[in-house]
């Protein structure tokens, strides 16, 4: 069988598509909407409880996920919707997509690793 | 050149605006730019917060503004939307079968839901908390 790089990226698609659909939600709600909506007190993004939040191992772990897996499955499926939309440069349309995912994962690992 | 090419009919760009159903599978596809964009805020927080505590004082102060909100109702409406639409299609990525039984899609998808309540319920309290 001739060896394709299709299964990681499709792993990573899969992996990232299922991080999305059961966390991303809760996330997005949590950090983009429920403090103006009055859903959680604003000390809940305070600076001291999120930075303790980070600094625990399993708290980075947590968040590097958040980035990683989604930014995986976005740029997977950005790819394939380019082509969805009569976008033909697939090259350059791969090279963009995963290389953002990849800048967006190494700029939260940065971030991370610096708390 | 004898013969005339052949030429589509159908346009490369908007074919999918001709049927509702090409429309909603686009909507689930155009899911993923809001949460590379969803993402990319999630990064930005995290810089901030590495930064200082007036960075991210400033960032927490911008995610309160009109423009954060509309953004964050429009990602969360297409994250609600990819993730109805991937735990629907859950039996046909993994069926299940034990032994002879082979598990009914509605048990495949209604396990997904109740996993995505106790996850998302999980999440709100240890933000609260």
């Amino acid at each position: 069988m001739a060896r394709s790089h299709k299964p990681i990226v499709w792993s990573l698609f899969a992996a990232g598509g299922t991080f999305a659909a059961f966390v991303t939600p809760a996330m997005i709600v949590v950090s983009g909407l429920a403090i103006s909506i009055g859903l959680l007190p604003a000390e809940a993004l305070a600076y001291d409880r999120m930075l303790a939040l980070l600094q625990n191992p399993f708290g980075k772990g947590f968040a590097f996920l958040t980035v990683f897996l989604p930014a995986w499955h976005a740029a997977h499926r950005l790819r394939i919707t380019a082509h969805d939309f009569g976008i033909r440069a697939d090259l350059i349309v791969a090279a963009v997509c995963y290389g953002l995912a990849t800048g967006a994962t190494l700029l939260a690992g940065g971030a991370l690793l610096r708390l | 050149m004898s013969r005339r090419p052949y030429t589509r009919t159908v346009s490369a760009a908007s074919w999918w605006l001709a049927q509702p159903r090409y429309i909603r599978y686009m909507g689930r596809e155009v899911s993923c730019v809001f949460i590379g964009a969803y993402t990319a805020v999630v990064v930005i927080g995290l810089i901030r917060l590495a930064e200082s505590g007036a960075a991210w004082g400033a960032f927490v102060a911008a995610l309160q503004t009109p423009a954060s909100l509309i953004f964050h109702g429009f990602a969360l409406a297409f994250a609600l939307y990819h993730a109805t639409t991937w735990f629907n299609v859950t039996p046909k990525a993994m069926p299940v079968q034990i032994g002879d039984i082979v598990l009914p899609d509605s048990v495949i998808i209604g396990a997904h839901y109740a996993a995505w309540a106790v996850v998302s319920g999980l999440l709100f309290y240890l933000a609260g908390g």
